[in-house]
């Protein structure tokens, strides 16, 4: 031990590494990084975000990623703990056996307001990981389907011919059964049919 | 959900045997290879005499730690200094310094624990320069020290040159796999840009920020070098780090990947393939235990929904949709096994049972465990499995040819009581003062687990968390940032010692009465001592925790 923790060799140790750690940070950030970011430039709109524009070109938003709806026309994403912050993502970190989630939880089904004996699918009470989660299943879709319907005076019929006919953002989930649904992909094909 | 628990598993089980292969010959590439004449005499020209000539284990200690702590200097540098520093397109600002400390600790020590959310305190140039080198070279000094503690096993006194091998390791296997996986990504979906954030404004007509970057870079290698810092605060649940199930399956398959194959580096480097092959067998039967257990603890719905006008299904509370059922507790299993620590769904939010699942899987950190560090740390159960049977049969117990005598038992169990001592004090000293019962999210015994699992992520190195814990506080910072740096260390320094001192040691010839470590008896030894020590250490707070919180929710 006494060669090896010597000054005179510690001295060397320590030269060795200052040389070479600028070529591990030129090589795996600089060199690395930079032959990535050329390979995105292969699929520009998903390497800058999948962001979603409006005809004129305005950003609405992205397809990977929830935003808030509100208003009864519009299919409702899942719970978001963050208030679907797409600069500070996160989740409810609540455990799900405890009096607080049960609270949450409760808050969620009277904003969402099930029928009488009518049973509110899972996804759409749970708050996502993120927060940020841009899908709901079809479930979720049926289950909001009467009131968007009466919002945009639409028979249900006819709304979910909508859901279920048009490039939508839906996806299938191998081993999942149901599909998903993208909630900003579909509320935009909503809104193109209107016009 | 069988096929996707099996697939998940099985194909880079497959792959690594050949990547093993590959790895042992990057790594040690012999004297007449091309590749390894050409290599150690270009990065000599670099780095300079130092890198000439193999070293002893002490010499290859001290250039490890030495460049750690170079590692150590220059990002805290680029932390301090982030404000001023380029590739800054949100502006973000300065970081507390008991934040800085830990982040370094952290990500120098291969566990990226983080007590700050990328998107809303770092820049761009911090993630790259920062956050992302320290993931290609921490991986890489776990990689180099694993190699030296299989030349000193096969029975060598120079256990090769540190600066050679790190070299190695981070630029031909950790490159061009992060290269192979962050294309992938890419053509997944997953961003990479360096524009600052997206300002949307939203159908509803308010104003989104969406936070974006240079990700796919970073996603790549956090998910091989067993790193699991995510670019983003929710790691890999976030649809920008982990667009669809498609790249879900490939970033839960590149978690293990690397931890696997080292099993078969090792077995080459020693000449043991049979040991090796005893070694990965008790992983997988662990690992393969591990998994199925969360899987069906988490197909449980949420206790709190019980009665609620709510469908049955399983407990998606912190879960993403697209990953499919069942994903979020596969993904929990392996982060945890190995010492990655990246997650696909919030931990905090798994059921009571489940999140018991992590917690054993860093209890006992060495199925398959960390890159190159697993095996190390399952050198030390060996040891002591090869003691106790010794005893058992009344000889001196011998691995690969050498005596194991009373030094190196010392050194062993010091090793194997620092990982316990270090959740345990911690975890009483943190749920007993403020400076943890202040913090916790949830009450009672699920406020416990977080400080436990805390604790436990640090020492393990694995840095996954139970989020709810407020902990970016100075006691936090200072606490988990000691313990990571302890619990890197002192589990490298104590076997490689061990393995030193085997190696100086005559070989004494295998008779009839030596106790065999390439068979089916003794991998079942190895599996009992890591079971009955890691319950036995732990079963308590097991109790305090988890335990408690579940029996407590079904007696509701």
């Amino acid at each position: 031990m006494k060669t090896a923790l010597s000054g005179k060799n510690l001295i060397r140790q320590f030269a060795a590494s200052l040389r070479i750690l600028p070529l591990t940070v030129l090589v795996c950030s600089g060199l690395y990084t930079g032959a990535i970011y050329l390979a995105g430039r292969l699929a520009p709109a998903s390497s800058s975000g999948s962001l979603v524009r409006s005809a004129e070109g305005r950003i609405i938003g992205s397809s990977l990623v929830a935003q808030q709806f509100t208003r009864p026309e519009y299919f409702w994403p899942r719970p978001s703990a963050v208030s679907w912050n797409a600069a500070g993502a996160g989740g409810s970190n609540l455990s799900p056996a405890s009096a607080a989630m049960r609270d949450k939880t409760e808050k969620v089904i009277v904003t969402l307001a099930p029928e009488q004996g009518e049973k509110v699918p899972t996804d759409l009470v749970t708050a996502s990981g993120s927060g940020l989660d841009p899908h709901i299943s079809l479930a979720s879709v049926r289950f909001q389907a009467p009131r968007v319907a009466r919002a945009r005076g639409l028979s249900v019929d006819e709304l979910m011919r909508i859901v279920n006919s048009t490039e939508n953002g839906k996806i299938a989930v191998p081993f999942l059964g149901e599909s998903l649904l993208n909630v900003l992909q579909l509320n935009c094909a909503l809104d193109r049919v209107r016009k | 959900m069988v096929p996707l628990l099996l697939l998940t598993v099985i194909v880079p089980a497959l792959l690594s045997w050949p990547l093993g292969k590959v790895m042992a010959h990057l790594i040690e590439p012999g004297g007449t290879s091309l590749y390894g004449r050409r290599t150690s005499e270009l990065f000599c020209r670099t780095g300079g005499d130092a890198l000439t000539g193999e070293q002893d284990w002490k010499q290859y200690l001290v250039s490890m730690l030495v460049f750690n702590m170079m590692m150590f200097a220059f990002v805290t540098t680029v932390l301090a200094l982030q404000q001023w520093l380029p590739l800054n397109p949100d502006g973000k600002g300065p970081l507390e310094a008991s934040l800085i400390f830990n982040t370094v600790a952290s990500f120098v020590t291969n566990t990226n624990l983080q007590h700050y959310s990328g998107e809303a305190a770092m820049s761009y140039f911090s993630q790259l320069a920062g956050m992302m080198w320290l993931q290609f070279v921490s991986a890489a000094t776990g990689i180099a020290c694993l190699a030296a503690l299989a030349r000193a096993l096969g029975g060598r006194s120079n256990v090769g040159n540190f600066y050679i091998d790190l070299l190695r390791a981070a630029f031909f296997v950790l490159l061009p796999l992060a290269l192979l996986l962050a294309l992938i990504l890419i053509a997944g979906g997953v961003p990479m840009t360096f524009e600052g954030a997206a300002v949307a404004r939203t159908l509803e007509g308010a104003t989104q920020t969406i936070a974006r970057g240079p990700v796919a870079a970073m996603v790549a290698i956090k998910q091989l070098g067993t790193n699991g810092g995510g670019y983003f605060g929710p790691n890999s649940t976030h649809p920008f780090e982990n667009p669809s199930f498609y790249t879900n399956i490939v970033e839960c398959m590149s978690i293990v990947l690397i931890p696997m194959a080292a099993v078969w580096m090792f077995g080459r480097i020693t000449g043991r393939m049979r040991d090796a092959s005893v070694i990965f067998s008790v992983m997988m039967i662990l690992l393969l235990v591990k998994a199925a257990a969360a899987f069906w603890l988490e197909s449980a719905p949420a206790a709190a929904l019980w009665g609620l006008p709510v469908e049955a299904a399983p407990n998606l509370e912190g879960k993403e949709l697209r990953f499919g059922a069942g994903a979020g507790a596969l993904w929990a299993a392996l982060t945890t096994a190995t010492s990655n620590g990246s997650v696909n769904c919030m931990h905090d939010s798994l059921n009571p049972l489940t999140g018991l699942v992590p917690l054993a899987g860093m209890w006992i950190n060495v199925v398959f465990g960390g890159v190159g560090v697993g095996i190390i740390n399952l050198f030390i159960f060996i040891v002591i499995g090869v003691f106790i049977c010794g005893m058992m049969v009344g000889r001196t117990p011998e691995y690969f040819g050498r005596k194991v005598e009373t030094g190196e038992m010392r050194l062993a169990l010091l090793a194997l009581l620092v990982h316990p001592l270090l959740i345990l004090g911690g975890t009483a000293l943190f749920a007993a003062t403020p400076a943890g019962a202040s913090t916790v999210l949830n009450s009672g015994a699920h406020g416990f687990t977080e400080i436990l699992y805390e604790f436990t992520s640090a020492a393990a190195n694995n840095g996954s968390g139970f989020e709810g814990l407020g902990d970016n506080t100075v006691a936090w910072n200072i606490a988990t940032g000691v313990v990571m740096l302890l619990a890197r260390y002192i589990p490298i320094i104590l076997p490689l010692a061990i393995a030193g001192s085997l190696a100086s040691k005559k070989p004494v010839p295998e008779t009839s009465g030596t106790l065999r470590t390439d068979t089916l008896l003794f991998g079942l030894i190895i599996l009992g001592s890591v079971i009955f020590i890691g319950a036995l250490l732990f079963l308590p707070v097991a109790v305090l925790g988890p335990l408690a919180e579940h029996l407590s929710a079904a007696s509701h």
